[in-house]
């Protein structure tokens, strides 16, 4: 098996007196879905921020393509997320003044891409998600399912290697959220992107390769090549 | 299932012989199970006896059993009142899950290891099904989404059952 391309190990992490992360580690190889599950205050967000670089554990490691992530300055772990990860959250976050083909262009535009080009590449990924039709709405004009299928897209657009998800579907009722899975699966698989997936939802999880169970800050069932 | 009530019921959209019955039968409801051809005969001989089919003449030129049957009121009444009951739900008070778990924690066996196993093997069943929902028809997805919504309760059921097995081995071993 290949070595995992995104990496932590030993993670401690503590906010404050409580430790959110106690000696936790995973690991996600390209092409690969893993879903991170467990109870709600076990851990799991605060392990997607360290794997993303979002947050810094106060110890261990979180390596991508084999580097040290913590070592990078905060303009290279800034300019990594923004060219080789993407997001979604339980709550679209898309900027509510913003179209949502100009939500989608963003991650571009912010890459230092030209208007005309990034909102084309915008265009076709909200039709692959089958968002197309509400290209020149803004968010409130859109279902929760439409919105969230627009975050997948932004997500999406800039070709990123590893997908973070935190609850993509928390909002949604089965019927949109199985739509989403489907729809960001089948994507990720496309364009070999890894996945992490952040559920506490037994049949969101079902679309992931493996699981990673976070307990009182541990990882268990882990698996490194 | 009962299949006297599925078979009336299919043959509600007009008279069939048994191969035809059989055919409809598993193209619905037989995915994994199709039905043999002596349970439908079987079948319709105990319709026939209580009057809620009858025979529709014989098809010329056939094998040897190319009698055609039809649904009389009888059995039209039948299948109404069959749709009407509600089926009983199933109180699922008897788990073997809980079984192991209780055993494990009485015995000083590491109980978590029991609820660890079974969560992957409960969600390897449901990538399975999933795979197969994305692949299939409808009928595929309905059939496997009932399946994935039951394992998921298992699956939840395991979550809170994790959580509270301090307080539950505190209990168990007194």
């Amino acid at each position: 098996m290949s070595e995992p391309l995104l990496r932590a190990e030993a993670l401690v992490k503590s906010f404050g007196r409580t430790k959110a992360l106690d000696g936790a580690g995973m690991g996600v190889r390209a092409g690969e879905i893993v879903a991170v599950m467990g109870p709600s205050g076990s851990g799991k967000s605060t392990l997607l921020h360290c794997l993303a670089g979002i947050i810094t554990p106060d110890s261990g490691t979180v390596t991508y393509g084999g580097q040290d992530i913590a070592t990078m300055s905060d303009t290279a772990r800034s300019a990594l997320r923004r060219t080789e990860f993407g997001f979604v959250f339980q709550f679209g976050q898309l900027v509510p003044e913003l179209t949502c083909v100009e939500n989608v262009a963003l991650p571009l535009r912010l890459g230092g891409r030209r208007r005309r080009e990034a909102e084309a590449l915008a265009r076709d990924w909200l039709a692959r998600l089958e968002v197309g039709d509400v290209a020149s709405n803004r968010p409130g004009e859109v279902s929760g399912g439409q919105g969230q299928r627009v975050a997948v897209a932004r997500a999406l657009v800039t070709g990123p290697k590893v997908i973070f998800a935190d609850e993509p579907t928390g909002a949604l009722d089965s019927f949109n959220g199985e739509h989403v899975m489907r729809l960001l699966t089948e994507a990720s698989r496309e364009t070999d992107a890894a996945v992490i997936l952040v559920t506490h939802e037994p049949r969101v999880a079902a679309y992931s390769d493996r699981e990673v169970v976070v307990r009182d800050g541990h990882t268990r069932a882990v698996e490194f090549a | 299932m009962s299949i006297g009530h599925t078979l009336l019921g299919l043959l509600e959209h007009g008279p069939r012989h048994g191969y035809d019955l059989k055919r409809a039968y598993d193209e619905h409801f037989g995915q994994d199970r199709p039905l043999h051809y002596g349970q439908v005969y079987s079948t319709l001989s105990r319709l026939l006896k209580h009057g809620l089919v009858t025979e529709d003449g014989i098809e010329q030129g056939g094998g040897p059993d190319r009698k055609r049957y039809a649904v009389t009121a009888e059995g039209v009444t039948d299948v109404e009142r069959w749709l009407a009951t509600p089926e009983k739900p199933e109180l699922y008070l008897q788990s073997t899950l809980y079984t192991k778990v209780v055993i494990a924690l009485l015995s000083g066996r590491a109980a978590e290891e029991v609820l660890d196993g079974q969560r992957a093997a409960h969600l390897n069943a449901m990538r399975e099904l999933t795979v197969r929902k994305r692949a299939g028809d409808l009928t595929d997805q309905l059939i496997c989404d009932h399946a994935l919504f039951h394992l998921e309760a298992d699956l939840r059921w395991l979550e809170l059952t994790a959580a509270r097995l301090a307080d539950l081995e505190r209990r168990v071993r007194g």
